[in-house]
């Protein structure tokens, strides 16, 4: 291991109430949840931080609450405990299939979505179904708490609205009932254990052979990830059974904005955003 | 087939239960006093002149152990074929990567601190960072003209027959790099002083090491020990590196006057630093008649070797010598060269050459089958091997094996037939997932090349001990593949005596004779029959001495032992009488005997995602007498996971002679999601010179899988891809190029 223990410290709050205190009294503590993301750069001795202010204890943060007409889930809730919820499995698939394919079981049984969502990894696999889902989060800090349409969260790569001072506290999610249309595929070449290299969700609500509601989201082809707004107003009202496939390929390519990496290539990752919209829209007729 | 008591029979491997509970110790594992953690510091540089080495000031250095190449008490070099690579750079860099300073302190974490305080100050020179570079000698990096090795096999005449065939094609074919991925990554313990050095670590091959430590420190060779540990897996990846870490820690202990040194790669260094399978390009230019009879084969061959030539040639002459594949042909010519560039040294890796150049020949195969509009498996028909047919090097094929009837059974397991008649039909579909059926055949030569067998003259001895038990005495290395337990039944078949008498002793030059590397599918066929011949001289002495009455081999040899005070016998490596070779002209029985299979794959191509997964894959192939088919299936089964790899996804991207992606987050090997089910089937025929009738088998499986796969692809969507890995982004060009 490269990362050094002896030059880092950990304050480990005992309540909410302390975490933001704390987060006052130490801007420069990383918040550190379940750790999934901040391990690995730091075992490669890649991760700056020194101070880490450890969330894993706060009970207040976990849990899913169901109510009529919301899913309020705790920042520290599990991909696992999202995953065998019988109610997120019936309602929000789009979100239990990404939770089920971030990384391997034991990264799931530890990983959170409020550590995802504040990582900020454009290649996060919950992010885009948190998108089509019209979630939104709840930032806390001593002064208070305010709530944010999760589409306006992330400002730039790793950049975000949370304050310095502010913690995500809650993800929220409107009961969106039966008869959608769910979608999502990732594509990180490797069956299991991938980071995506491109990532698409989308829902929708058919009627009188139109498509009435669209919501699209990607993963792994901007520098945050990203509602498809043009390609969703190219199909909005259009026919189910014809959309206008070109039209919406076009937009969605001015509504992303991929580069090459280690993983794969921006040409690549615009090609398969196509396919899998062509795809998501085969999917929908078929519905 | 003769009935024996337990070859041919899955007895458990010895040392499973001890690495299932975790009682097994690797060199991490092992807790020694006073241990110093010691860590390496590399060029980031592909090349270039050392103009300083700079230790950050006001850092307690006084702390560490530093060694540089001026430290080096003998030779500055890690001794392979030839002492062309330095242990540590000194003045001039080759390749990034190159350790250049070794640092070692009791605080692992702060050698690791320390070695990004070391800055080495290098003036760039001209890189050579491809084949076509190092082709052009713009610059020249190695000897006059970057070759480290030419080799050239004719036969008959292949530029005459090629204008007269009805049909002829020209077809160049790439692979790219792989990283072993062992478990465990290289690790090694050194004690070194004047009076003797000892050397502990993960290793396949003791003896190359103890060889590299007596080049380096000039110490008598009775004065260096090198013991392996157990070892979690090695592919040939700790074929020849182990030398160097070796060196690194013995070096470190030595200036610190004999202290242990540890140096424990973590997965990236290991993955950035140490050795790959050999990238290549191939072009092939055939011509067949009209019948489809291949007329002539004209195989330009060409391995990048990186910066030194460390294992090159060798690998060069298996990938040489496989180039034709098993088909007739009485008009060839290969020619392959190893070539210098500028990245760490390509090494040995499961297959050695042979998966590089079969896969350019089986893949041509399926392309000339297409445009003769002859079935891939009818064109094979008409050109495969059979029992007395000359091979490329003139060997005449004495294995009575049945090409086409192998063939036959791998098709009809995959069904094939109707598979490849009703998939078009499918295919024409608007489902974008497109299925194919693809398939190769191909052999692999058993042991070392040539005469190679005899000079490394290798000896394994046989031990009676004082409580009645028999001790194997061999340098051969057990790394998962289960040389133990196959060693194990051998000498209990010979002595006919419980698998549980016997004990195979961990390799320890001190007290093992050198029975020559563990390569080259070389352990179970080679070492194997030394072990047999080792118990059989015991058996006899026993029987001589008339202990053996009542049958009670542990009584019979606690009798011996008690009355002669020592019981040792003996085996060294005899060639198989008809085996003659001519290394200067690459002429006769390259390998004493190969092993024959033919693997066939049915795959679906989805071409939202481009991405090939394998539905179900046949594995046929017959290796002699099977010695343990639970552990000869696992070969195989493992073998084909790391040929689906290289097809499809295992892809090592270079930036400036490194391995970009030295992380498996982003070098993406197979998991068991990837992977079909892979039913594996064995042929078998007694080999008569291998113990039990076996031949070597661990290398086979590297050498089918990829062409297999690729092609799949082309049925499945008609075009004609030549490059592994056949990536989503790769296969996405050739789709949207169509």
């Amino acid at each position: 291991m490269r990362g050094q223990p002896s030059l880092c410290d950990v304050l480990t709050p005992q309540s909410l109430q302390e975490a933001l205190s704390l987060r006052v009294a130490h801007p420069e503590a990383r918040p550190l949840a379940g750790g999934t993301d901040l391990m690995v750069p730091f075992a490669a001795g890649r991760l700056p931080d020194r101070l880490f202010l450890n969330l894993w204890g706060l009970e207040e943060l976990r849990g899913i609450t169901v109510s009529d007409g919301e899913v309020t889930c705790g920042a520290l809730t599990l991909f696992r405990e999202i995953a065998v919820h019988p109610l997120m499995q019936r309602e929000f698939p789009n979100l239990v299939r990404s939770a089920k394919v971030t990384g391997a079981l034991a990264i799931q049984s530890r990983g959170s979505l409020g550590g995802n969502i504040a990582n900020g990894s454009p290649a996060a696999d919950t992010p885009p179904s948190l998108l089509v889902y019209g979630s939104e989060l709840q930032l806390t800090s001593l002064r208070g708490s305010r709530w944010v349409p999760y589409a306006d969260f992330h400002t730039g790569y790793k950049r975000s609205l949370l304050a310095p001072d502010e913690l995500i506290t809650l993800i929220r999610l409107a009961r969106l009932g039966d008869g959608g249309f769910h979608y999502f595929r990732k594509v990180g070449t490797r069956q299991a254990q991938a980071i995506s290299k491109v990532s698409l969700a989308a829902w929708a609500r058919t009627g009188n052979g139109q498509i009435q509601e669209l919501r699209i989201a990607l993963g792994s082809v901007a520098p945050m990830p990203i509602r498809a707004r043009g390609a969703e107003k190219a199909l909005l009202g259009r026919s189910v059974t014809n959309p206008p496939l070109d039209a919406a390929l076009e937009a969605l390519q001015a509504d992303i904005s991929p580069i090459d990496d280690l993983r794969s290539s921006a040409q690549f990752r615009r090609k398969v955003a196509g396919n899998l919209l062509a795809d998501m829209l085969r999917g929908l007729v078929s519905a | 087939m003769k009935d024996y008591a337990h070859i041919g029979r899955s007895v458990l491997r010895r040392e499973g239960r001890a690495k299932l509970t975790g009682a097994a110790l690797f060199t991490d594992d092992l807790k020694i006093e006073g241990l110093l953690y010691g860590a390496t510091v590399r060029s980031r540089e592909p090349r270039g002149r050392i103009k300083g080495i700079h230790f950050e000031e006001g850092f307690p250095w006084e702390e560490f152990i530093i060694v540089t190449a001026r430290d080096i008490p003998g030779k500055n070099v890690v001794a392979h074929l030839q002492q062309d690579q330095p242990c540590l750079a000194d003045g001039v860099i080759n390749h990034a990567e190159e350790a250049i300073v070794l640092l070692a302190h009791p605080d692992p974490l702060r050698v690791q601190d320390a070695r990004a305080r070391v800055r080495v100050d290098v003036e760039p020179l001209p890189t050579v960072l491809s084949i076509e570079e190092s082709l052009a000698c713009d610059p020249v990096i190695w000897g006059q003209d970057n070759v480290f090795k030419t080799i050239l096999i004719t036969k008959g005449d292949p530029d005459g027959a090629r204008v007269k065939g009805h049909f002829q094609l020209e077809a160049t074919y790439r692979t790219g790099a792989q990283e072993q991925l062992y478990i465990e990554p290289n690790a090694m313990i050194g004690e070194a002083t004047a009076e003797g050095v000892l050397v502990r670590g993960s290793m396949q091959c003791p003896y190359y090491v103890h060889h590299a430590l007596h080049e380096m420190f000039h110490l008598p060779l009775e004065k260096i020990r090198v013991v392996q540990v157990e070892t979690g897996g090695g592919f040939g990846g700790k074929e020849d590196y182990p030398s160097m870490l070796a060196c690194h820690v013995a070096l470190l202990s030595w200036k610190a006057g004999g202290r242990p040194v540890k140096i424990a790669y973590d997965r990236e260094e290991d993955m950035a630093c140490t050795t790959k399978r050999h990238p290549s390009r191939t072009r092939i230019r055939s011509a067949f008649g009209a019948d489809g009879t291949l007329l002539a084969l004209d195989v330009e061959l060409i391995l990048d070797g990186g910066a030194y030539m460390t294992l090159s040639p060798v690998v060069l002459s298996r990938a040489a010598i496989h180039a034709s594949g098993p088909y007739r042909c009485s008009n060839l010519r290969v020619h392959a060269q190893a070539l210098a560039t500028n990245t760490p040294p390509h090494g040995a890796f499961r297959g050695f050459g042979a998966p590089q150049s079969l896969f350019a020949i089986e893949r041509h195969m399926d392309e000339a089958a297409q445009h003769l509009g002859l079935d891939p498996a009818e064109l094979r028909r008409r050109n495969l091997l059979h029992t007395g047919d000359a091979m490329a090097t003139g060997q005449i094929m004495r294995d009575e094996v049945d090409l086409v009837a192998l063939m036959d059974r791998a098709l009809t397991e995959i069904r094939y037939a109707e598979k490849r008649a009703s998939y078009p039909t499918l295919n024409a579909g608007d489902d974008p997932v497109k299925r194919g059926v693809g398939f190769s055949v191909f052999m692999h030569g058993g042991g070392f090349t040539g005469s190679a067998e005899s000079t490394l003259n290798s000896v394994v001895a046989l031990e009676g001990t004082a409580g009645g038990r028999v001790r194997v005495l061999a340098a051969s290395t057990e790394m998962g593949q289960g040389a133990n337990t196959v060693f194990t039944q051998v000498a209990a078949e010979a002595l006919q005596a419980p698998v549980d008498l016997i004990e195979v002793v961990p390799p320890d030059t001190a007290l093992v004779p050198n029975s020559g590397p563990t390569v080259a599918s070389r352990t179970t066929q080679v070492v194997g029959k030394l072990v047999l011949d080792a118990g059989l001289a015991m058996r006899k002495t026993l029987l001589e001495a008339g202990l053996l009455a009542d049958g009670d081999v542990a009584a019979a040899i606690r009798t011996y032992v008690a009355r002669h005070g020592a019981l040792r016998t003996e085996s060294r490596y005899q060639k198989p009488d008809f085996v003659e070779w001519d290394d200067a002209t690459y002429r006769g029985d390259a390998y004493a005997t190969y092993a024959w299979a033919c693997y066939a794959a049915d795959l679906r191509v989805d071409l939202v995602t481009y991405e090939t997964q394998v539905a179900d894959f046949v594995a046929v192939q017959e290796v002699g007498r099977v010695l343990n088919p639970t552990l000869a299936a696992g070969q195989i089964e493992g073998g084909v996971a790391q040929g689906i790899g290289w097809g499809l996804n295992e892809e090592v991207i270079w930036r400036q002679g490194s391995m970009a992606n030295h992380q498996m987050s982003n070098y993406l090997m197979a998991t068991a999601a990837d992977l079909p089910r892979i039913r594996v089937f064995f042929e078998e025929r007694p080999y008569a010179y291998g113990p039990g009738g076996a031949k070597g088998l661990g290398e086979l499986p590297m050498d089918g899988p990829a062409s297999a796969l690729l092609n799949g692809v082309q049925h499945a969507l008609g075009l004609v891809p030549r490059q592994v890995p056949l990536t989503p982004e790769v296969l996405m060009d050739l789709v949207e190029g169509a």
